[in-house]
């Protein structure tokens, strides 16, 4: 069923205004029973207010903070997670990968928009355009210049392209000076950016 | 050849724009309702994820190019919910009965989001097939990033990295087939490796000797090299 419909495709019958389009779509399927509009209401709610990168940012604390815990996240970070609560739709594979001097990784999905949402959360605009998905794997380094972030020579670039199940998760190099941080305030300097490796975790203020 | 979908190393795109990392995470919106509406839809059990994903390549390149990324998610959950039944063409002109559905008693209940959300869909079933790679081993991408079940089907194997050769890091489980799920074919699952290409392998001008870049991609769409 590869359906090449051209311009007779179903979704054409309804208005073209994309909100109208929704709204319409939505009151289609309420009034035959098939959707609960408070189940949408609770389905944004979830990704407004509990499943974020606070989730991921921390996992990533821990990492920095306990050596037991970093060694099983680097072996299996399905398992790792899933202990954390970490689970469910869009992460049901999850790899860490760790950010050295020698190497930085960075994700992307060429072919759509696949991310580890309950780490993550809902993935942010730009990482859904066809400019990052199409410029991530051709030319890391000019990407990572659009982000602010220049690495030398000596660092070698991973983009991991999400073509899978898997999901993956950077964890970011520990920022310079904060030893004898605890746990919350480490996580406060990981930003959403660092775990999908367009960017580095925050230096302590 | 693969679709509008498949943007890997294409020219063309221009500059990103990241926002801050306080960006809104929905800038009209109807985007949260389209997220919402696709998933509480996805319920009904009618699609798994990879016909879901099929459907949005399957927009006219044009309206892919055009459409905003939540306006892709709505105009495939329409095409899907046709597709399969569900709705009519009556039904989304606004012309349908007005009846309750068949399906209803399947709909997403505000009490259960918490729990479907959580629970997630794993791919990982079991095989047919033995590993035919280990960590180490050098593969060769088949050369075409076409779909062998299905004329024009859905594939995961970005067309960049067509006949490229790589290296096995690791073997990371045996996963549902994509281009046969999309199709209803069966999960017919395989081993599936994370394989690194060196940047020289997959592009004319590398910006660096030592980078990087790891696909994902299933036993039968590699080759030994």
């Amino acid at each position: 069923m590869p359906h090449d419909h051209h311009d007779d495709h179903p979704h054409s019958l309804l208005p073209s205004d994309p909100a109208l389009r929704v709204k319409a779509l939505e009151t289609i399927l309420t009034r035959k029973g098939l959707v609960d509009p408070a189940a949408l209401d609770a389905i944004i709610d979830a990704y407004e207010n509990r499943i974020g990168p606070k989730n991921g940012a921390d996992v990533v604390a821990r990492a920095w903070t306990d050596e037991g815990f970093r060694a099983a996240l680097l072996e299996d970070a399905s398992a790792t997670v899933r202990e954390l609560g970490y689970y469910g739709r869009q992460g049901e594979h999850v790899v860490a990968v760790e950010n050295t001097p020698a190497q930085h990784n960075m994700v992307v999905c060429t072919l759509c928009s696949c991310y580890p949402w309950p780490l993550l959360g809902i993935p942010p605009a730009w990482y859904k355009s066809d400019a990052y998905r199409a410029r991530a794997v051709r030319e890391p380094r000019r990407v990572l210049a659009e982000f602010g972030v220049f690495l030398p020579d000596e660092t070698a670039v991973r983009v991991w392209d999400s073509t899978a199940e898997m999901r993956y998760l950077v964890i970011p190099m520990r920022p310079e000076g904060t030893e004898g941080m605890d746990r919350a305030a480490l996580a406060a300097l990981v930003t959403r950016n660092s775990m999908i490796g367009t960017g580095l975790a925050r230096a302590p203020s | 050849m693969t679709r509008i979908h498949d943007m890997g190393g294409r020219f063309g795109y221009g500059a990103i724009r990241p926002e801050g990392e306080d960006e809104p995470l929905w800038h009209e919106p109807w985007h949260a309702r389209a997220m919402a509406l696709t998933l509480a839809a996805g319920a009904l059990g009618k699609w798994n994820i990879d016909m879901s994903r099929h459907a949005r390549e399957s927009l006219s390149v044009r309206d892919y190019a055009n459409f905003h990324y939540y306006e892709k998610w709505i105009a495939a959950l329409a095409d899907l919910l046709v597709e399969t039944s569900v709705l009519t063409g009556d039904d989304l002109k606004g012309e349908g009965d007005e009846g309750r559905h068949p399906l209803s008693y399947m709909a997403l209940k505000p009490e259960k989001v918490a729990e479907v959300l959580a629970k997630g869909s794993p791919y990982i079933r079991p095989s047919m097939d033995d590993p035919d790679y280990g960590p180490g081993d050098t593969v060769r991408v088949r050369r075409m990033p076409e779909n062998t079940h299905v004329e024009g089907g859905h594939t995961r194997i970005p067309a960049y990295a067509a006949g490229a050769r790589g290296r096995v890091l690791r073997l990371q489980a045996t996963h549902v087939l994509p281009d046969t799920s999309a199709h209803g074919l069966g999960d017919q699952a395989e081993p599936l490796y994370a394989v690194a290409f060196p940047a020289s392998e997959l592009w004319a001008m590398p910006e660096h000797p030592g980078d990087e870049v790891v696909i994902d991609l299933w036993q039968s769409y590699l080759e030994p090299a």
